[in-house]
């Protein structure tokens, strides 16, 4: 499907092009942005004064509007100006958590500057390739860049695209700003953000590589086979350990993202359809694993008087139950243990990557995919065999906070059964992806 | 009677509904201590029937959902899979009535949850043994290591949550990391995961890869306690005796066990394991184990932990059965999961009736103790027996099974550590029976009867001599194992 602004006909206007890949991410983005939407208000309260909330809910929208256009689009300039809107606009949410918690402001701070220098890089590559090409749509490009592939610019204008791209996406080493921002930003907007935001920067990275860089022959296999699986795997095993060591529940589950958005780079890092494949499924599945997270551990923190640190949380599954039940299901599918989502993720990518003939990466990836049983563990032993601090009694819980929940808990368990919906999903824009390649 | 396919569903979704309905009668104890042993009746009947439409020559199935293109969630019932089913659907019966009269004779907390998850390990057992493919028997080879975790810690003080700690970390950790990938390598190379009879790998794999993927399986099914990766199940004998009896004696170690088996019978084929040699370490390793473990057993004093060196020493041999890889072994091996089931679960019986009754759990203090509770201790004489494998008892079927097959194999040095593992079972099984009977008791000893702990021992005792006269319906379903 494709959509051409104010009528100019692509390559000259604007074009909005929706693919089988495109379709998936935008599922996923306003599906995910439903639920957390559902439960934004509860989680509000708590951490943002009444007077923002309708400053919060302008910004909120912004920040979707953004996200949506960004991964519609079929212009490579428009995509910056997406990029623009949706990370000013995030970034304003994360600030608003500086009411009650100063930190917030540093980290909403850092993530502007550091998302500033992300979309910069990627204008300055398409200022490269535009000089080269005289195109912005990505299609075009793509029919025009190997047309000039003696020129050193289009290298160069690559580079500087998927930097820009890496850091938005938060691929190691660019990950940096990612832990305090979710850590510090108040609960609903780290649940938005982690659930769709990186996402949508990861769909652009393989639209990039390969769509638009598709046809230079083995150029983009090059990037990819080089560049991101190395820096995927180091991703994955420098997060899970962090996590591990990780003492605050928010920012164990921060890192536990740097490690999970390692495996979805891993699998696009394949290269081939099934590792693109493995990379969209994660996409899907872990935007529902860390939904569900966030929003359950928003909950249980509200009871905890906003704390997140481990401690606080002793006992608490026996006085919130349907919250943690929820919080532990999403928590399970994380750590892919079969019935649910996470499995699948996991039984695709190991099949990506033992067919793709590398058995030592299918080792790194089980053998961190073990590890993170550990942090997860340290939560289930905190949450329901310690005892508690201040009495045994059953905390309020509020519907607003747990149905959202449950229905990404339940989804989980349903994708986790019947996967078909998701892996036939991924399986066309894989196909779609792929096509630019060859 | 029901058709197959419906005794699967019935058979599965029982101590579903068990576990599920457990929790609202929390409050009403006496209810909610009725629903194990009458789940436990349903499901028996259910997978005996599931058996005789084996034993008929049927292959009864049931197609859940399809999990994506090439992946069904199903159910399809083999003979070694009867086998298992009917084993931990029995032996659920006593053990749920034998659970009742444990905890309440012992005041634990939290029986409900206890209950709950109980019956969900029964229902992950049953899953593993009528799975219709390879990723079906790893989905619920997860879920019965994630559902026993509760009963593990159940005591909740540091030592329990640091037994599960090692629980988990085993079983969790070489499943993910072996067994996994030993899964996606069959489904690359066989492009399916269905057992077949004679195996799927024949032709498909390069005979040298062979023992590569055996030791992946070996070692990364935990849950049959091979040397080095044994030392979860000592540590879980933590956890409640009822959970050690039903758990760590039949439907866990067994579901590991039974695996292992699967694998080389449905999956390699036992002639493909045969020809390339790829299981000779395992022999030797298993044999190892046999050993190693009878002599750690000696030294234990504690009696759970020796019953579960013994264990791990008996659950070699039917891995050893597996690696042996000829049609007596690999029938041995099927029978064995039946005898040593009723064995090993009349001891851990015993174990935790001495406990209820007396508060003793130490070998060195049953002196005397054999006149005090005759039932008991002569219930665990006659279990012991089997385990050594004397006949009138079943045990000696399946000892003698894995001789012949070692045998056939040309292996006399096999057969020599089976029967020095036989001398020493004698010394560590029999010294408990000998001290309650023959030796001084030393202070006396308050002892206290609570019939439901006594009567389920005393009938699994009396089932492993009725398995010697009667071995049927078992000694047809293990040719039909090994039938071509």
């Amino acid at each position: 499907m494709s959509y051409h602004l104010g009528g100019w006909a692509p390559p000259w206007g604007i074009e909005f092009s929706v693919d089988h890949a495109t379709a998936l991410v935008i599922m996923v983005i306003s599906g995910l942005g439903f639920v957390a939407t559902m439960s934004s208000k509860s989680l509000f309260m708590k951490e943002i004064s009444s007077d923002d909330l309708g400053r919060v809910y302008g910004a909120w929208l912004l920040t979707f509007g953004g996200l949506l256009g960004l991964v519609m689009t079929a212009d490579a300039f428009n995509l910056f100006v997406f990029f623009e809107i949706s990370s000013l606009a995030s970034v304003t949410l994360v600030a608003m958590g500086g009411c009650y918690d100063k930190r917030a402001l540093i980290a909403a701070f850092n993530y502007l500057v550091i998302g500033a220098i992300g979309a910069t890089f990627y204008v300055i590559g398409v200022g490269f390739c535009y000089a080269m090409t005289g195109t912005l749509n990505m299609l075009d490009l793509a029919v025009r860049l190997p047309q000039v592939t003696d020129q050193v610019p289009i290298y160069i204008g690559l580079a500087f695209m998927v930097t820009g791209v890496m850091v938005k996406a938060a691929i190691f080493p660019m990950h940096f700003w990612l832990p305090p921002s979710y850590g510090h930003a108040p609960m609903a907007v780290t649940t938005l953000l982690a659930a769709v935001a990186t996402k949508a920067s990861l769909y652009i990275l393989v639209r990039v590589l390969m769509t638009i860089f598709g046809g230079i022959d083995t150029l983009p296999q090059l990037i990819l086979q080089w560049v991101l699986i190395p820096l995927s795997l180091m991703a994955v095993l420098l997060g899970t350990i962090l996590a591990i060591y990780e003492r605050d529940a928010k920012l164990m589950l921060a890192q536990s993202s740097i490690a999970q958005i390692g495996y979805i780079v891993l699998g696009f890092g394949m290269g081939s359809l099934s590792g693109l494949q493995a990379g969209f499924i994660h996409i899907a599945n872990h935007a529902m694993i860390k939904g569900g997270m966030f929003i359950g551990l928003g909950g249980l923190a509200m009871a905890a008087a906003g704390k997140t640190k481990l401690d606080s949380f002793a006992g608490i599954g026996r006085r919130m139950p349907l919250t943690a039940t929820g919080f532990l299901i999403c928590g399970l599918s994380l750590i892919g243990l079969p019935l649910t989502a996470g499995f699948i993720s996991k039984l695709y990518l190991i099949t990506a990557v033992i067919d793709a003939g590398y058995w030592q990466i299918a080792g790194i990836v089980l053998f961190s995919s073990a590890l993170s049983v550990i942090y997860l563990w340290r939560l289930v032993e905190v949450m329901w065999f310690t005892p508690s601090h201040s009495g045994q009694d059953r905390l309020p819980e509020q519907i607003m906070i747990y149905g959202p929940l449950w229905i990404l808990a339940l989804a989980n368990i349903w994708f986790g059964i019947s996967a078909s919906t998701i892996t036939e999903m991924s399986y066309g824009a894989a196909q779609v992806l792929i096509g630019g390649l060859s | 009677m029901i058709s197959s396919s419906h005794a699967i569903i019935l058979g599965l979704a029982t101590p579903l509904a068990v576990a599920l309905i457990t929790p609202f009668l929390g409050r009403h104890p006496q209810w909610r201590d009725w629903l194990g042993p009458i789940g436990g009746v349903v499901t028996f009947l259910a997978a005996l029937q599931v058996a005789m439409s084996v034993l008929a020559g049927e292959t009864p199935e049931w197609l859940v959902i399809s999990i994506s293109s090439g992946l069904d969630l199903s159910f399809r019932v083999t003979a070694l899979g009867a086998i298992f089913g009917l084993v931990a659907s029995g032996l659920w019966i006593l053990a749920a009535i034998y659970s009742v009269g444990y905890m309440r004779g012992t005041n634990e907390d939290n029986q409900t949850r206890f209950a709950a998850f109980y019956a969900v390990a029964v229902h992950a057992a049953l899953a593993i043994a009528w799975s219709g493919n390879l990723l079906v028997l790893f989905i619920f080879y997860e879920v019965l290591t994630f559902s026993t975790y509760p009963l593990v810690i159940h005591k909740q003080n540091a030592e329990a949550i640091r037994a599960g700690r090692l629980y988990m970390g085993i079983l969790v950790g070489t499943s993910l990391m072996l067994l996994l990938p030993a899964v996606v390598w069959v489904w690359l190379t066989a492009g399916t995961l269905d057992f077949k009879q004679g195996g799927i790998l024949s032709g498909q794999l390069d005979p040298a890869l062979a023992p590569w993927m055996l030791a992946l399986f070996a070692f990364g099914i935990g849950k049959s306690a091979l040397m080095p990766i044994h030392r979860w199940l000592p540590a879980a004998m933590v956890a409640p005796t009822p959970v050690s009896a039903l758990l760590h004696a039949v439907a866990v170690v067994k579901a590991g066990v039974f695996t292992m088996l699967t694998v080389v019978v449905y999956i390699f084929g036992y002639d493909f394991v045969a020809e390339t040699g790829a299981s000779t370490w395992l022999i030797w390793l298993s044999c190892f184990t046999i050993l190693a473990s009878s002599v750690i057993a000696i030294q234990k004093d504690d009696i759970k932990a020796r019953l579960a060196y013994s264990t791990i020493s008996q659950l070699s041999y039917i891995v050893l059965g597996a690696a042996l890889a000829s049609e007596m072994a690999i029938k041995g091996a099927g029978l064995h999961i039946v005898m040593h089931a009723s064995a090993k679960i009349t001891l851990f019986f015993c174990a935790g009736a001495i406990y209820v009754s007396a508060h003793l759990k130490k070998v060195s203090d049953l002196n005397g103790l054999g006149y005090q509770m005759p039932m008991v201790f002569g219930a665990f004489f006659l279990a012991a027996l089997s385990i050594i494998g004397i006949p009138p008892l079943g045990g000696s079927w399946s000892k003698f099974l894995l001789m012949a097959g070692a045998a056939e194999r040309g292996m006399m040095l096999v057969i020599l550590v089976l029967a020095v593992s036989s001398l020493l079972n004698v010394w560590y099984l029999l010294e408990p029976v000998m001290r309650g009977f023959f030796m001084e008791q030393k202070a006396s000893v308050k002892v206290s009867y609570h019939p439901l702990v006594v009567i389920p021992p005393v009938l699994t005792a009396i089932l492993s001599i009725v398995l010697f006269f009667v071995p049927w319906p078992f000694t047809t379903l293990i040719s039909m194992m090994v039938a071509p």
